[in-house]
C-alpha cells in the first residue's frame, strides 16, 4: 500500500533528521532513492536543487514533490503530515521536560556528538550528486566517453565564486545552468 | 501583557507562520530570528530569555527548523490549538509551491534548456553542499575535540564505502554522544 509506505518513509526522515536544513537530504535520499527508488539520483538532486531555490524546509519540500509524484495530492499530504509529525511529538515532549526540569544538557550532549556525523552523510549525499555528474557511467575512471570535463569545470569555478567570492548559492547554481544551456545552444548551432 | 483573545493570538500565529514561510529564502535559521522579531520585538508576547529556551528545544528536536520553530512558539502561546495553526501556517507555501512544480516537473524535464540547464546545476549543487560541508567541518575541526573527529571520518567511511543505513549511524552517535555527556556530569558531580 503506497501511502503506509511514502507514510513510514517520511515518519523516519522528519524522526532523524537532527541539525536542520542540510542534515535532512542524506536521510531523504536513503529511503527515497536507495529503499523505495521513487526517484533516480538525477531527480533527487534535481529536486534538491529546486529546493535550494524556493522557501521551505528541503524535508517538506521532498514530501510533497515526492508524494505528488508517486501517489498524487494524497500521497503528498500524507507524506508531508508524516514528515512533520516527529517534530510535533518531539517538539512538545522537550518543552515539557524543559519547564519540568530546566535542564537540556543530555539532549546538547547529544546534538554535539552528531554534528560531526551529520557533516559527514552531509559530504557522503554531496559526492553521490557529483560522482554521477562526473563520470556517466558512474564509475570513477577518466576514460574519454566517461569522464565529463564540463561539470568539472562548472564545479571549480562554482567552488571558486562561493568560497572567494562569497556569492549567493542559488546565483552559483543558476550560472552553473546557464553555462551548461549556453555550451548545448552554441554546440547544436555550430 | 494585554489580554487577547484565544482567536486572535490563533489568527496572528497561522498568518506570522505562513507568510514568514512563503517569503523566507534561505533555512530555518533565518526564520527563527524573524519568528524571534515578530513575537519578542514586535508583539511582546515572548519575553526575550525563554525565546531563547524555545529556539534551544525547536534546535534540539529532530525535523526541519521552520517547523520546530512554529511548534514551540505555538506550543507556548495556545497549547495544541496553537501548534496546529502554526504548523498549517509554515507547511501551506512549501506544500502549494512543490505541488505546482511536481505538475510541471515531467513536461519540464523534457525541455531542451531546462534539460540542459538542471544539468549545469547539478555540478552546481554539488559545490554548494560541500561547500556547507567544508564549513561545518571546520567548526567541528575548530573545537579540537578527538571524539568528534573519530566520529566525523568513521560516520563518512561507514555511510560512503559501505553504504550503512543512517538512521543505524544517527541512533548509535545519539547513544555516545548521551553516554560522554552522563558519565562527564557523574564525575563533574562526584569531584565536587
Amino acid at each position: 500500500m503506497i501511502y503506509v509506505e511514502l507514510f513510514f518513509a517520511f515518519l523516519q526522515i522528519g524522526a532523524f533528521s537532527f541539525g536542520g536544513g542540510y542534515a535532512a537530504m542524506p536521510l531523504i535520499q536513503q529511503q527515497v532513492v536507495n529503499q523505495y527508488h521513487w526517484m533516480t539520483m538525477a531527480d533527487f538532486t534535481d529536486l534538491i536543487t529546486i529546493s535550494q531555490m524556493t522557501p521551505g524546509p528541503i524535508a517538506i519540500n521532498a514530501a510533497t514533490f515526492v508524494g505528488n509524484q508517486v501517489a498524487g495530492f494524497q500521497g503528498a499530504l500524507v507524506a508531508t503530515l508524516a514528515c512533520v509529525l516527529p517534530s510535533c511529538i518531539f517538539v512538545t515532549a522537550l518543552a515539557w521536560l524543559y519547564t519540568k526540569y530546566k535542564n537540556l544538557t543530555t539532549m546538547q550532549g547529544i546534538l554535539i556528538a552528531l554534528r560531526p556525523a551529520v557533516v559527514a552523510m552531509i559530504a557522503t549525499a554531496g559526492f553521490l550528486i557529483l560522482i554521477p555528474a562526473f563520470f556517466l557511467n558512474q564509475s570513477v575512471s577518466f576514460q574519454a566517453g566517461n569522464f565529463q570535463i564540463r561539470p568539472v569545470l562548472y564545479f571549480v569555478g562554482a567552488m571558486i565564486l562561493l568560497r572567494k567570492w562569497k556569492m549567493d548559492p542559488v546565483l552559483v547554481m543558476v550560472l552553473c545552468g546557464v553555462a551548461e544551456v549556453i555550451w548545448q545552444s552554441a554546440a547544436a548551432v555550430l | 501583557m494585554e489580554q487577547k483573545s484565544r482567536k486572535e493570538i490563533l489568527k496572528k500565529l497561522f498568518f506570522s507562520t505562513l507568510y514568514l514561510s512563503a517569503f523566507t529564502f534561505g533555512g530555518g535559521y533565518v526564520i527563527v530570528t524573524l519568528l524571534k522579531n515578530k513575537f519578542v520585538d514586535e508583539l511582546h508576547w515572548i519575553d526575550e530569555a525563554e525565546m531563547m529556551d524555545l529556539v534551544a528545544i525547536a534546535q534540539s528536536s529532530p525535523g526541519a527548523i521552520a517547523v520546530n520553530g512554529a511548534i514551540v512558539v505555538g506550543y507556548k502561546l495556545a497549547g495544541f490549538p496553537g501548534i496546529l495553526f502554526a504548523i498549517l501556517g509554515a507547511i501551506i507555501p512549501p506544500v502549494v509551491i512543490l505541488t505546482v512544480i511536481s505538475y510541471f516537473y515531467a513536461a519540464f524535464k523534457s525541455n531542451f534548456i531546462i534539460q540542459a540547464l538542471l544539468k549545469g546545476m547539478r555540478a552546481g549543487v554539488g559545490a554548494v553542499i560541500l561547500s556547507v560541508v567544508w564549513d561545518m567541518g571546520s567548526s567541528v575541526v575548530k573545537l579540537k575535540d578527538t571524539l568528534l573527529l573519530v566520529i566525523m571520518v568513521a560516520a563518512f567511511i561507514a555511510n560512503y564505502f559501505y553504504d550503512v543505513n543512517v538512521i543505524y549511524i544517527i541512533l548509535l552517535v545519539a547513544a555516545i554522544g548521551a553516554v560522554r555527556t552522563i558519565w562527564r556530569e557523574r564525575r563533574k558531580g562526584n569531584t565536587k
